[in-house]
């Protein structure tokens, strides 16, 4: 099982990921269950989701603009990394954070590796599920060092 | 030159300081080869033909005397004595061991340097003309915005894992001499009508495998928004750019399949986001980045010197160098001097430890302390007192760096090839020597007047052989070397891309292949028509029949 790292600590995590058009979604979120739905998937059920048990992650292609009415009351919103090296997922993260003004968690899962959890943090993710090789605590002390002067160096207040 | 403030220091020695753990980490096996690779690319580090190589940052080109000599004790100390001057104005170290790579860039941190995104798919040093805030023909000096560039691309965390590499260059107007329409985004300086200072915006311009000519998309783009429309582009281009196949991930390729309209309506929608906001750069620091490259100090020098001008009276090879390698300063009485990197029978672009101390010491007797690197490879000493060209010369004749062909055909442009770089699919070092030595004749290359000439070992096209006006290409047939000429590639406003003449040669031909070419030229010229525009006015019908007896 890899580990949770939330807002600096590792964290237990009650959060079930559903891969893609599973059946029964709605039932299961009635009967208690906390998903993490596929854009399409949350989109299709939108109407019916219970915005405290419902929440959504996003492929590197995906269009973040989609959630917007709604993003103030989604808990979670991950953004998938499927190779380390695909890097649109920090624009997503951006967007979300920095443009939209989403105040949630928002999440990196995939190829989460300990050398880019601080540029991640800059994009705005703050909780990571690392990739189930990487060491905790070297993720822990990467989070908590890195660079002192990160960026963007002095010209941008 | 600009001076790094606290942040900038703190910045390259957490770096250091990072990639050290890193490196320990892959030596030590915890941190896999796929893993570590973007991170050493990040910091310079390829895995090459006999050993690993490290490419050093040259912002914009410009170096301090001091730093020079940090290069040269690195040299020395950590390589085999000598370093290569790339085509985008950083230097390269052959013979480096990985396990010392962390120590090389911490020597570099002492001096203000580092290896930052030399290579790797993220945005690669900023380029600009060798010439910038000395030119006498330059709308304005482009530094200020490459230093604030630099600074904002630096570890930018949303733009470090891009589709592919991505190359920035800005030019201060009137002549290009930064290649801006060869660029990922070239930047063009402008001043409007009512006196506003921005910038021509050029994108999806670049070489290698799929070369092409930027296009421009933005007329003027005040100087305020640069880094609001940069950033744009550069989302533009990490969210939609291709990743499944890494010969189409360019931006170029992005903005064909989009069209430069469509290319254009994104990046405009994405700015509309910032435009006007918070990212606009402000006056002050306009001001602040200006105050460190504005030069105020020339001592009066006389525009007529009558030792410099017993001294071209007196000898015909000091008038010469002068012709060839002696250009307009702004400022009356000063000169921009270029010394010479392609002594025949020395590979292009390298220079030995104990030039770069040497050049060291000229540029602080007459340069106020200041090198620059041009991207035909050659060192630039910016601020020289035309009464001080004399002594000068007989500097840079001791140390092997007079040789008077800035411009002409043996100042050609190279990669190191197959003798070194494991992408090369032929060597071009051997080929760049026989062509200089079989046109060795000064008189002759005089007479021939201007010619660029650029070689390159692979199509990834490092020395940059699209935009010679004769090119070299070389290629693999069945495990052997050969060699494709093109003509009629040009820099600057009439950017063009050189066409294949035909059957690639054997290295051993390419001389004499030369040499048809010049000869047709020599034969066809008007009076003072220069080589590529003779080819532009004939065709290249005439030089194919030479070459191919006809029968191309």
């Amino acid at each position: 099982m890899s580990t949770l790292i939330r807002h600096g600590k590792v964290a237990d995590d009650h959060w079930q990921w559903i891969e893609g058009d599973v059946p029964r979604v709605v039932e299961r979120l009635e009967a208690g269950e906390h998903l993490v739905l596929p854009l399409a998937v949350w989109s299709a059920h939108r109407a019916r989701l219970d915005p405290l048990r419902a929440s959504v992650w996003l492929g590197p292609d995906d269009v973040p603009e989609t959630l917007l009415p709604w993003l103030a009351g989604i808990p979670l919103v991950a953004i998938h990394f499927p190779v380390f090296t695909d890097g649109r997922g920090y624009s997503l993260a951006h967007l979300l954070r920095r443009r939209h003004g989403y105040t949630g968690e928002l999440r990196a899962v995939g190829d989460v590796l300990v050398d880019q959890l601080a540029l991640m943090a800059q994009c705005g993710i703050d909780s990571f599920r690392l990739r189930a090789d990487q060491p905790p605590a070297a993720a822990l002390a990467a989070l908590a060092g890195g660079l002192r002067s990160p960026w963007p160096g002095s010209v941008v207040p | 030159m600009y001076r790094y403030k606290q942040a900038d220091q703190r910045l390259v020695e957490d770096r250091v300081a990072q990639f050290r753990d890193q490196m320990t980490r892959f030596l030590d096996g915890r941190l896999g080869e796929d893993e570590f690779r973007p991170l050493r690319l990040q910091n310079g580090l390829y895995v090459q033909r006999h050993a690993p190589m490290l490419r050093v940052a040259i912002p914009y080109g410009t170096l301090a005397a001091y730093q020079l000599r940090k290069l040269a004790d690195i040299a020395r100390r950590f390589d085999r004595g000598y370093g290569h001057f790339t085509t985008r104005s950083n230097i390269q170290f052959n013979w480096v061991r990985l396990e010392e790579a962390p120590d090389i860039l911490a020597e570099l941190a002492t001096v203000q340097m580092h290896a930052i995104q030399t290579s790797g798919n993220c945005i690669r040093n900023i380029t600009t003309d060798p010439f910038a805030g000395v030119a006498a023909d330059e709308l304005f000096d482009p530094r200020p915005y490459c230093e604030i560039v630099r600074q904002w691309s630096t570890l930018a965390p949303e733009f470090l894992f891009l589709p592919r590499k991505f190359k920035i260059a800005f030019a201060g107007g009137a002549e290009d001499r930064a290649a801006v329409r060869f660029h990922d985004i070239g930047a063009l300086a402008r001043v409007a009508d009512d006196g506003r200072i921005g910038f021509e915006i050029f994108v999806g311009g670049g070489l290698g495998r799929t070369p092409m000519v930027g296009r421009s998309m933005r007329d003027f783009l005040p100087r305020e928004e640069l880094l609001n429309y940069f950033e744009a582009i550069l989302r533009v281009y990490n969210r939609h750019g291709r990743r499944d196949n890494k010969y189409k991930a360019r931006i170029k390729i992005l903005v064909k399949d989009l069209t430069l309209e469509g290319f254009t309506r994104e990046v405009e929608d994405e700015w509309a986001w910032t435009r006007g906001g918070p990212g606009c750069i402000s006056d002050a620091t306009f001001r602040e980045m200006e105050a460190f490259f504005a030069r105020h100090d020339y001592a009066p020098a006389a525009a007529d010197d009558p030792g410099y001008r017993a001294a071209l009276a007196g000898s015909r090879a000091f008038a010469r160098w002068v012709e060839r390698n002696v250009s307009a300063h702004r400022e009356p009485g000063y000169a921009v001097v270029t010394l010479s990197l392609k002594k025949t029978g020395v590979p292009p672009g390298d220079a030995t430890a104990e030039q770069m101390d040497g050049v060291a010491e000229l540029a602080e007797r007459f340069s106020a302390g200041e090198i620059r690197v041009s991207h035909e490879q050659n060192l630039v000493l910016p601020h020289v007192a035309r009464r001080d060209l004399p002594a000068l010369w007989e500097g840079a004749r001791a140390l092997g760096m007079a040789t008077p062909n800035i411009g002409l055909l043996t100042d050609l442009v190279c990669c190191p090839g197959g003798d070194f770089c494991s992408l090369a699919n032929a060597r071009s070092v051997p080929v760049a020597a026989a062509i200089q030595q079989r046109f060795d004749d000064l008189d002759y290359l005089f007479d021939l007047g201007p010619l660029e000439l650029n070689m390159s070992g692979c199509v990834n096209a490092c020395g940059h052989h699209h935009i010679g006006h004769i090119g070299i290409l070389g290629v693999d047939k069945n495990n052997e070397e050969w060699y494709q000429v093109t003509l009629g590639g040009r820099e600057g406003s009439q950017a063009a891309l050189g066409r294949v003449i035909g059957p690639s040669f054997a290295a051993g031909q390419i001389p004499d292949v030369i040499a048809d070419l010049l000869e047709v030229y020599v034969g066809v010229r008007h009076e003072g028509e220069p080589f590529i525009d003779a080819l532009e006015r004939v065709g290249l019908d005439a030089f194919k029949a030479r070459v191919y007896g006809g029968a191309a």
